[in-house]
């Protein structure tokens, strides 16, 4: 039997070109400034809180609407576990459990009047949005605390263990690389998997050039990625929790009953309704959810600047909602995807970075950044309507 | 000079090298009701967006001639501006905006540029629902407040508002019950009178030869022919056989092999209170059961509770206070929610796909297997995704579905085949009770056969099937035996070899009289 070939689907690739191309635009423009392993460091940590407030923002996204609290709750957090270290005198450990079960509370209060009374989450995460940032300013007297503890800031300043050796004119950790190798091989053996069992079941296969350049590309950005790592201070611990969160929520997604029970919801309520799903429990644990992945921002966004500040986190539910359309998530909900999202938040990170750098103010930046995303919705939307 | 008010000649319309018209020619005289026919995408719709202008002149091929210029539209505005009004299936209504001001809407009176002068809407809009039979209706009222059929004819005043001449209804009466039907059906023949031209789409035969002067039908994108009323054979077998391009000997195909079984469904003292109103009973004291094998009809008029019955007994989905037992497979059970329903092999095929069914925007697949997920297609919540994909593949070809692939986008597939996708979904929960709601409501005869022939199938696999139908020849064709309900009580029960079209309602009256 002859084997079928299919193209690759471009429009799944298109905003990861795009971020590429931004990313080299920058690099001309700054005569490589941004290409530095320092610099390279510093947008994983820069945009570690924002790429996990998009994963959980993509969720409600795609029930076809918002959180808007997501920024108070990032900050109420980071200051209930600043309030408890340094005024209390508890351990790290109280205050990291604490700071996750208020961003579980409130984001289960927000599920409450969402699912169970039927208010729309605009009004909702706007009155949380309120009430979280007040209740911060009030716990923090209005004032900034700090510095935090050492063992805590690891979580949002430090690095994994690394083994350094010297290296040309500087040092190279073999931690990373060996990290590298590993995520290569793993990506060519799920490859040949995929491939495997494409065949098995007799469904269409890309082309091979296709697939062997798409590997080469993304072969390339991994090696480039933490190679640059590498030369600097080695992994850092944000890249973990973010990763983690990214393959939880990317199976999520994708692969599991209540991940597509999301979508069915956007795309349907009334048909998921009558499809045997509880439209309700899905409403109230996206919020909750989001309630908790705001949590873990917070200590991470708390941990990196070593303090807790009544300010801290505002306009980020902007930057996630923002990352989630970027990355392709449709305003009506129903479709999107995590990675999408994550891409979305990169592309916000690499244009704050790039334009730093490049010493253009924050004034500006927003001018941009605003352009962006309306231009990338639009090019999405008129696509689409080019397709039908 | 021709006394043809609209001739339509050679239209060629291509899309992305598709060709949806080929050809087509449509000579429609002036003063006559012109029905036009074809299955779904046949090419209908496409050639009434190319006279009103929605298709830009240009874009296609051949002339369009109306009273005797040749058009050159551009946008709906233009053909309005010469009296082509087109009212489309969904409705152009704004829900809460009053019905005065609805029949206004794109056409307001004004007293000077861009002020409204709401004493002239208020006046015109009471003497345009005159001229539709709405004259007792409060034209301050949401739009809303009223029922689909009326709706139906505001719309037709509001064309009335535009000083229509030709005027064209896609599929007026496919939300309407027969007695809706007919009332709008009475105004297209008192418009006549008034001397305006209607062309009507529809796929119902016997509104067709009840208005309609003449007939073209299109099947393929292509002119079939033009059947004259008085000059041709107009019967609907005759129409029948130039849309599908066969006789088809029998509508409803027949049930071979079946042995009807032991009762698997039974609901006995079946009550329900309106959802709003606690002290609204709308469903009383039901008893119903259905054997397995046996094909069981719900009749009845819009409007009667058969929808009610079965979205209640369907995981308590309507209604509150709801009372009364249910029995699967000679067990009682209580089914508290939709996914209980399922679980106890109940399934329900709604009416209306597009907004209970389907999620559009997803694909095939995803539809298909979104209810039978959690029980068939995964393991400790993890999808299986390649035993989805083997049974997708396998009902699309089962119940012959037209798409590409099981990747296509369902809200691109045509009626019928997206009424086949939402039986397949159910199907595939491995349903021993199977209630279809209006399973043929707006789709072509063709694609209604092969939903007839999976009926034929589940009966045959021992499924307790039943049907909900406000087609009265199709619960006759189909089923074994019939409930005819009324005002939320069976009216009666009729077996296959006595029911008829007079004796459902004959049922239906004598109940009424009763109350």
């Amino acid at each position: 039997m002859e084997k079928k070939r299919v193209n690759l689907d471009m429009k799944q690739y298109g905003m990861f070109l795009a971020l590429i191309a931004i990313y080299l635009i920058f690099a001309v423009l700054t005569h490589g400034k941004n290409l530095t392993p320092m610099n390279i460091n510093n947008l994983v940590m820069q945009n570690g809180y924002v790429v996990i407030l998009a994963i959980g923002m993509l969720l409600c996204v795609l029930t076809g609407n918002v959180d808007l609290g997501v920024g108070s709750i990032v900050a109420l957090c980071g200051a209930a576990a600043g309030i408890l270290m340094m005024d209390y005198n508890k351990n790290m450990w109280v205050a990291i459990i604490v700071a996750l079960a208020i961003g579980l509370v409130v984001g289960m209060f927000a599920g409450v009047f969402i699912a169970y009374l039927n208010i729309p989450p605009f009004v909702v995460t706007l009155a949380t949005m309120l009430m979280g940032r007040g209740l911060t300013y009030t716990l923090l007297k209005s004032q900034t605390k700090g510095p935090l503890p050492d063992n805590y800031t690891f979580i949002g300043a430090r690095f994994l263990p690394t083994y350094k050796i010297f290296f040309g004119d500087g040092v190279l950790d073999l931690v990373s690389i060996a990290v590298a190798v590993i995520v290569s091989v793993a990506l060519i053996m799920s490859e040949l998997r995929s491939i495997r069992i494409k065949k098995k079941y007799n469904f269409a296969l890309a082309p091979a050039w296709q697939t062997i350049l798409k590997d080469a590309i993304m072969l390339f950005i991994i090696w480039f990625f933490f190679y640059k790592l590498a030369r600097y201070n080695g992994l850092p611990f944000i890249l973990l929790i973010m990763v983690i969160l990214i393959a939880i929520y990317a199976f999520i997604t994708t692969k599991t009953v209540a991940g597509r029970q999301i979508y069915a919801l956007g795309g349907n309520r009334k048909a998921a309704n009558l499809s045997g799903i509880n439209t309700n429990k899905v409403f109230f644990w996206v919020y909750t959810n989001m309630g908790v992945l705001s949590a873990i921002a917070g200590i991470v966004l708390s941990a990196r600047n070593g303090s807790s500040t009544p300010k801290a986190g505002d306009g980020f539910e902007m930057d996630a909602i923002a990352s989630c359309y970027i990355g392709g998530a449709a305003v009506a909900g129903g479709s999107g995807s995590i990675l999408g999202a994550v891409v979305g938040a990169f592309v916000m990170g690499i244009l704050n970075n790039g334009m730093s750098l490049f010493g253009w103010t924050t004034d500006v930046q927003k001018i941009v950044k605003g352009a962006v995303l309306l231009g990338a919705v639009t090019v999405d939307v008129l696509s689409k309507r080019k397709n039908k | 000079m021709s006394d043809y008010i609209l001739e339509m000649k050679h239209i060629i319309k291509e899309f992305s090298g598709v060709r949806a018209l080929d050809d087509v020619n449509l000579q429609v005289k002036k003063g006559e009701i012109h029905a036009l026919c074809g299955e779904n995408g046949a090419g209908k719709s496409t050639l009434m967006n190319v006279l009103s202008g929605v298709y830009p002149y240009g874009t296609y091929d051949g002339e369009v001639e109306y009273k005797g210029q040749l058009c050159k539209f551009h946008n709906l505005r233009d053909s309005e501006a010469e009296g082509i009004v087109i009212i489309h299936q969904e409705l152009a209504l704004s829900p809460l905006l009053s019905i005065a001001e609805n029949v206004f809407l794109g056409n307001e009176q004004l007293s000077m540029k861009g002020v409204i002068d709401w004493t002239k809407t208020r006046q015109r809009a009471q003497e345009m629902l005159e001229k539709v039979g709405l004259d007792n209706e409060n034209i301050n009222a949401p739009v809303n407040s009223l029922g689909v059929g009326k709706q139906q004819l505001i719309e037709i005043a509001k064309a009335m508002a535009k000083k229509v001449e030709l005027l064209i209804l896609d599929e007026p009466t496919a939300a309407l019950n027969d007695e809706e039907s007919k009332k709008l059906l009475d105004i297209m023949l008192e418009l006549k009178n008034q001397g305006i031209t209607c062309i009507i789409i529809s796929h119902k035969l016997n509104e067709i030869s009840y208005v309609a002067d003449a007939v073209t039908v299109i099947r393929d994108g292509k002119t079939i022919e033009t059947l004259v009323k008085g000059v041709d054979d107009f019967s609907e077998d005759r129409v029948i056989k130039a849309m599908v391009g066969r006789e088809l000997t029998n509508r409803y195909p027949e049930r071979e092999g079946v042995t009807i079984g032991d009762t698997i469904f039974e609901v006995k003292n079946w009550n329900v209170f309106h959802p709003d109103d606690p002290d609204r009973q709308m469903l009383k004291d039901i008893n119903i059961n259905v054997k397995a094998g046996e094909v069981v009809g719900l009749a009845g008029l819009m409007g009667a509770g058969r929808t009610e019955l079965a979205m209640s007994i369907f995981g308590k989905s309507y209604g509150q206070k709801i009372s009364g037992t249910i029995t699967i497979n000679g067990k009682e059970v209580v089914l508290n929610n939709v996914s209980d329903a399922i679980n106890n092999k109940l399934a329900y095929v709604t009416e209306d796909r597009k907004t209970n069914g389907l999620v559009l925007i997803g694909d095939i697949k995803e539809n298909m297997t979104l209810a039978a997920r959690p029980k068939f297609f995964s393991k400790h919540g993890v999808i299986k995704g390649n035993d989805e994909i083997l049974a997708a593949e396998e009902y699309r070809k089962r119940i012959n579905l037209k798409a590409n692939s099981i990747n296509q986008e369902v809200g691109s597939l045509s009626g019928g085949n997206q009424q086949k996708v939402v039986l397949a979904k159910w199907m595939l929960t491995q349903p021993d009770v199977l209630i279809l709601d209006e399973p043929t409501r707006g789709i072509d005869v063709g694609a209604k056969y092969e939903i007839y022939c999976v009926i034929n199938e589940l009966a045959k696999a021992g499924k307790a099937v039943i049907v909900i139908s406000s087609e009265m020849p199709e619960i006759i064709g189909t089923c074994d035996r019939i409930y005819v309900i009324n005002e939320g009580e069976i009216a009666g029960e009729l077996t296959s070899d006595e029911v008829s079209q007079e004796k459902i309602m004959q049922c239906v009256m004598a109940h009424n009289r009763k109350e």
